[in-house]
């Protein structure tokens, strides 16, 4: 790999169709953008011609979703040859995608499937991490995932396996801390001994999200404002971790931009706060 | 390990089965649902935002019953959910067989989708034109373009539906009908063409000659009105973007 992981401590929005007109026509704030990879992995057309215009503006993160990282039967190279002809056309910041798995065989689920955390799932993984680095020339990130169960086969914890997977791949994290919340609360974890457990020098980026609450879980369905809870998990990340790229993800029920231009505000302010404070 | 519980899981949300979970080896089951939920959910979702039109003519009820249906039949597999639509007109035949004008709009509207992200084509030089052998010349098609015969009115009634006015009643054509349909710039377009211009543009996908063009309309229309059509259709498609390229290369 020819590339290496860059340390990046701004403030981000990821792109929503919704906001085209608004950052291709306006100045908006920000330190970068995330995009999400598979609506531009496409032959041509309008999206390709935005994501190159939003490019000459910003930095730009590439976040999949359908990678599969955690298939055991390995990577499809299909996918793999067109996220690399994007990134390189693109160069982006970072190419990320989620700790799960959602293809299997000739089957895609289109969802990020949980995955036990076992030695077995940590070879599989980490494998597939090799391979994906190797297609794309350059380091990735990984995301945490939320999760709605949980195996009995499972020997390490969430975080036991991503500081794993890090120290074996050289790979990046790219820390959801929504996600962390959601799946703390629906397996009782303590979500301040899960951010103890991550090697903090191995996260580049961060997630910030809101969910919604149904049957006694919680679900992360980025269509809510960040709640406070998360906004008081993301302080004491960034006083581990320091600050890294931060953005806010909403993917239904979309505001004005102006809106999570306000949250995002606060995630400069915490920032600040931060610095002063050191 | 890992494989048999992929294998399993995947069982579980194509077939909904309630005995499955207990072969994941799960520790807590309680969140399973939310899998399932959003797996059929986000799928549902996909087909209404690649069928809008057809959605509208249908009717919410019609139309979540064949997606129902589709999700059942059809378990995804491609590399990106947006191509998950690509054959919901095979549900629409088995569950509708005397309704093509149902498959023939889903038609039209997955094929202005495809041409919207389809490969870009560089803009023609008219200059290119003057110095143009033209009885070894080939055509380059739009990479965008998409073709199709129509059984019934879609077609009025896709483009009724877009205009939001009220659409016809669905009719059987007299005569099966060509439509095209590909992108000029960033906006996918639907057009219906003649026999002949129809029947043109297919063959050019097997020989891009435009001898061969012409030979074929000679002896469809005789010798002047034939040479007389290749050169307005070329010079149409040249117009419209459909034909994006001359060149002599053999």
């Amino acid at each position: 790999m020819s590339h290496s992981l860059p340390s990046f401590a701004g403030y981000g929005l990821g792109l929503r169709r919704e906001h085209y007109r608004d950052f291709l026509e306006t100045e908006v704030p920000v330190d970068f953008v995330e995009v999400i990879s598979e609506n531009y992995m496409v032959d041509g057309g309008q999206p390709r011609h935005i994501l190159r215009q939003l490019r000459e503006r910003h930095p730009v993160i590439l976040h999949g979703v359908s990678m599969s990282i955690g298939s055991a039967d390995g990577l499809k190279d299909a996918y793999l040859r067109r996220l690399r002809t994007l990134a390189d056309e693109i160069q982006p910041l970072y190419v990320s995608d989620h700790v799960s798995w959602s293809r299997f065989a000739h089957f895609n689920s289109h969802d990020l499937l949980p995955l036990p955390y076992t030695e077995e799932t940590l070879e599989v993984v980490c494998r597939n991490i090799h391979h994906a680095q190797e297609a794309l020339g350059r380091p990735m990130l990984f995301e945490n995932p939320s999760s709605y169960v949980s195996f009995a086969a499972s020997a390490m914890s969430e975080a036991e396996f991503l500081a794993e997977m890090t120290r074996r791949t050289g790979c990046g994290l790219l820390l959801d801390i929504n996600n962390v919340f959601v799946s703390a609360h629906n397996h009782g974890w303590d979500a301040e001994a899960y951010l103890r457990d991550i090697p903090p020098q191995c996260v580049r980026q961060i997630h910030l999200a809101g969910h919604t609450e149904g049957d006694g879980m919680l679900i992360d369905s980025h269509d809510q404002p960040v709640p406070g809870g998360v906004w008081s998990l993301y302080a004491k990340a960034i006083a581990s971790f320091g600050q890294v790229a931060t953005m806010i993800e909403r993917d239904d029920n979309i505001p004005p931009l102006a809106e999570l231009l306000d949250e995002l505000a606060m995630a400069r302010g915490f920032g600040r706060h931060l610095q002063e404070a050191a | 390990m890992l494989a048999q519980m992929q294998q399993n899981f995947q069982d579980w949300l194509v077939h909904a089965g309630n005995d499955t979970p207990s072969l994941l080896g799960l520790h807590a089951t309680r969140g399973l649902a939310a899998y399932q939920n959003n797996y059929r959910t986000q799928l549902v979702n996909c087909l209404r935002a690649s069928y809008p039109q057809l959605l509208a003519w249908m009717g919410e009820e019609a139309f979540l019953a064949v997606a129902i249906a589709h999700i059942d039949s059809h378990p995804p597999s491609a590399w990106t959910l947006d191509a998950y639509g690509a054959d919901f007109g095979d549900s629409l035949r088995t569950l509708y067989p005397h309704n093509p004008d149902l498959r023939e709009l889903a038609w039209i509207e997955w094929a202005l989708s495809d041409a919207f992200v389809a490969a870009d084509a560089a803009t023609m030089a008219l200059a290119q034109l003057a110095e143009v052998d033209w009885d070894a010349a080939h055509l380059q098609l739009a990479p965008s373009l998409r073709q199709h015969t129509l059984t019934t009115n879609a077609a009025v009634i896709w483009s009724a539906l877009v205009d939001g006015v009220a659409p016809p009643e669905a009719q059987m054509l007299e005569v099966p009908a060509g439509v095209i349909v590909w992108r000029r710039e960033f906006t996918s377009r639907l057009m219906q063409v003649d026999a002949i211009e129809h029947a043109a543009l297919l063959a050019l996908r097997d020989d891009d000659r435009f001898d061969a063009l012409c030979a074929a309309l000679v002896e469809e229309l005789g010798e002047q009105d034939g040479v007389a059509r290749a050169g307005a259709l070329l010079a149409n498609w040249i117009g419209a973007g459909l034909v994006v390229g001359v060149s002599a290369v053999g």
